[in-house]
């Protein structure tokens, strides 16, 4: 696994990353951004399609069944919101 | 479990993951301004979607799967994500943060899920490995159970307030659930070797039971801090279960969004003007049955009844009005008639402004997104801080279900369980009006002192007809 200090670097650079992005976020976009942060952690449907690939009995191929239906979920749905919110935001310079 | 990945497989896989990072971050920064947004979420799609198929063909999966396994993974990524897609083409835009806690809820429990399977079959994966993936099931656990009880609270389909004492039970019975669900985990990190079934089956109820008691007591104006809360969890919990399965992609994003929900969450939470632990463990908005808030000084004066009608003339003949949308908008789905009100007001020269307060509705944000469903353009929307000195210039303050967030008392009563809370100053326009269903407070359960002004007239009913009958008065002044 990615272990000791090249972990903790990862660890302190997406850590900033994150932080950094969200800084300067004006407030009308906190509702999207959230949701759009939420589609992001929906990455956690790669892991549950490997633990499902990779269950040994009966009830762990259950559990990774039931990982990947909550995992995609997150994926699709996060998506799927937020792209209807963001296509909504329009300036009024546009029309005029 | 395979820890690293060789041959040209891994290889692709290490490259795609890499590719998904940077379109993730890519994506995060076009949705920090509303010029880049739409295409910012494309960005990070794609980075998901690049991810999802190359794991197809990831070593870990094709050295143990079969095709039945394969259809059984496929079918449950259409089953969910076709779900999910239907729920999130319909859901309303009012109906927003519950469908957000959802989505997020179950992020936490596909972490759950991961760890869980771990657990039953292959915990060789080593100690330091099995600790993080224990830490991440508790987390996810929690976000998993938390979240969906958000969602019932938000959707109304859970609505129970308790008392100080039963508060103070749920919080000492929530501390020794996690305290033996963490002792458990500890425990099979360090003996390092696959748990019986049925301690793997305790840990994880023990887990969602914490996750349960830590969202049941929060009031509802206190949701947006806490859904916010439970993404950053989830985040979190991803990225401690990509350690575990060595999966860069998910440490990443799992940090990234821990991190990045770990500040909205604090953003949140000082725009109420209290500490994240005073929204967890204060329980505001929750009936306590003793009476609290009486040593409030009371308020003088009357509240002065307005009829719409006079309301829209008065509006016709301003020359600058700022509306202040609060919950009370979305309940009555008024956002397009607002709208349209507001265009009326614009063709007849007069100037308007939108104020939005940080926590009005029911996340952070959220009348902004009603606003632009309804075509308001982002420009006419205005911070706290962007607006207040104008309210000094305007004629009238249109307040459309806003409570709280426009109480005089935040600012002068000491006494007050809100005082403190920065506000919108909507009493120093020159006139006030304020449409409203009924009498009724807040969530805060605060009387509002900006009902009672000499300035103030109240206009009663539901928003959505109130402002069509403006938008009449409106019209018969030209």
């Amino acid at each position: 696994m990615i272990t000791g200090f090249i972990a903790l670097y990862i660890i302190m650079l997406a850590g900033f990353t994150g932080y950094e992005v969200i800084a300067r976020v004006p407030a009308i976009l906190h509702t999207p951004l959230m949701s759009g942060s939420n589609f992001v952690h929906g990455i956690v449907l790669v892991g549950s399609m490997v633990a499902l690939g990779h269950a040994e009995t009966k009830l762990g191929v259950l559990v990774g069944f039931v990982g990947v239906i909550l995992g995609a979920g997150n994926a699709v749905g996060g998506y799927v919101v937020t792209e209807r919110m963001l296509e909504m935001f329009k300036t009024s310079k546009k029309d005029a | 479990m395979e820890s690293e990945l060789g041959g040209i497989g891994g290889w692709l896989i290490n490259l795609a993951y890499f590719v998904t990072a940077v379109l993730f971050i890519l994506g995060l920064k076009g949705m920090s301004s509303p010029k880049t947004a739409a295409q910012g979420i494309k960005w990070a799609g794609s980075g998901m979607l690049v991810a999802v198929v190359v794991t197809l063909i990831h070593p870990q999966i094709m050295a143990h799967a079969d095709t039945d396994r394969y259809l059984l993974m496929i079918g449950a990524i259409i089953i969910g994500g076709g779900i999910a897609w239907f729920g999130g083409k319909r859901v309303a835009m009012t109906d927003m943060p519950q469908m957000i806690a959802l989505y997020n809820g179950m992020g936490g429990g596909a972490a759950g899920a991961i760890a869980a399977v771990a657990f039953l079959g292959d915990a060789d994966i080593g100690r330091m490995a099995l600790l993080l993936g224990v830490l991440g099931a508790i987390i996810g656990s929690v976000s998993f159970s938390g979240s969906l009880v958000a969602y019932a609270k938000l959707d109304g389909r859970l609505n129970r307030s308790f008392t100080r004492v039963q508060l103070a039970q749920m919080r000492k019975v929530n501390m020794i659930a996690l305290g033996i669900a963490l002792l458990i985990g500890l425990l099979t990190a360090i003996i390092g070797n696959t748990p019986p079934t049925i301690i793997v089956i305790a840990f994880f109820l023990l887990a969602l039971t914490a996750g349960i008691l830590v969202a049941l007591p929060i009031g509802g104006a206190d949701m947006p801090v806490i859904i916010s809360l439970f993404n950053a969890l989830t985040g979190l919990a991803v990225a401690l279960e990509g350690f575990m399965l060595n999966n860069p992609a998910m440490i990443i994003a799992g940090t990234v969004v821990g991190a990045a929900g770990s500040l909205l969450t604090q953003l949140m939470a000082r725009a109420m003007n209290r500490s994240l632990g005073n929204v967890l463990f204060s329980g505001l908005g929750v009936s306590d049955g003793d009476g609290d808030g009486s040593a409030e000084t009371a308020i003088e004066g009357s509240m002065k009844s307005m009829e719409p009608n006079d309301a829209g003339v008065t509006l016709a003949y301003a020359d600058k009005v700022i509306f202040v949308p609060g919950y009370g908008m979305a309940v009555a789905q008024a956002q397009h008639k607002i709208w349209e009100l507001a265009k009326l007001l614009i063709d007849r020269g007069v100037k308007v402004r939108f104020a939005i307060h940080p926590v009005a509705g029911r996340m952070p944000g959220h009348m902004n997104v009603l606003l632009a469903e309804a075509g308001v353009p982002y420009d006419l929307i205005f911070d706290l801080d962007e607006i207040n000195p104008e309210f000094s210039t305007a004629d009238v303050a249109l307040v459309i279900g806003a409570n709280d967030v426009v109480n005089p008392v935040a600012r002068t009563d000491r006494n007050s369980p809100i005082y403190g809370m920065p506000i919108l100053a909507a009493d120093q326009a020159k006139q006030v009006m304020v449409i409203k269903r009924g009498k009724g407070t807040g969530f805060s359960g605060v009387q509002n002192a900006l009902f009672f002004l000499d300035n103030t007239r109240m206009v009663y009913g539901d928003a959505q007809s109130v402002v069509a009958k403006l938008i009449a008065g409106v019209k018969e002044s030209s």
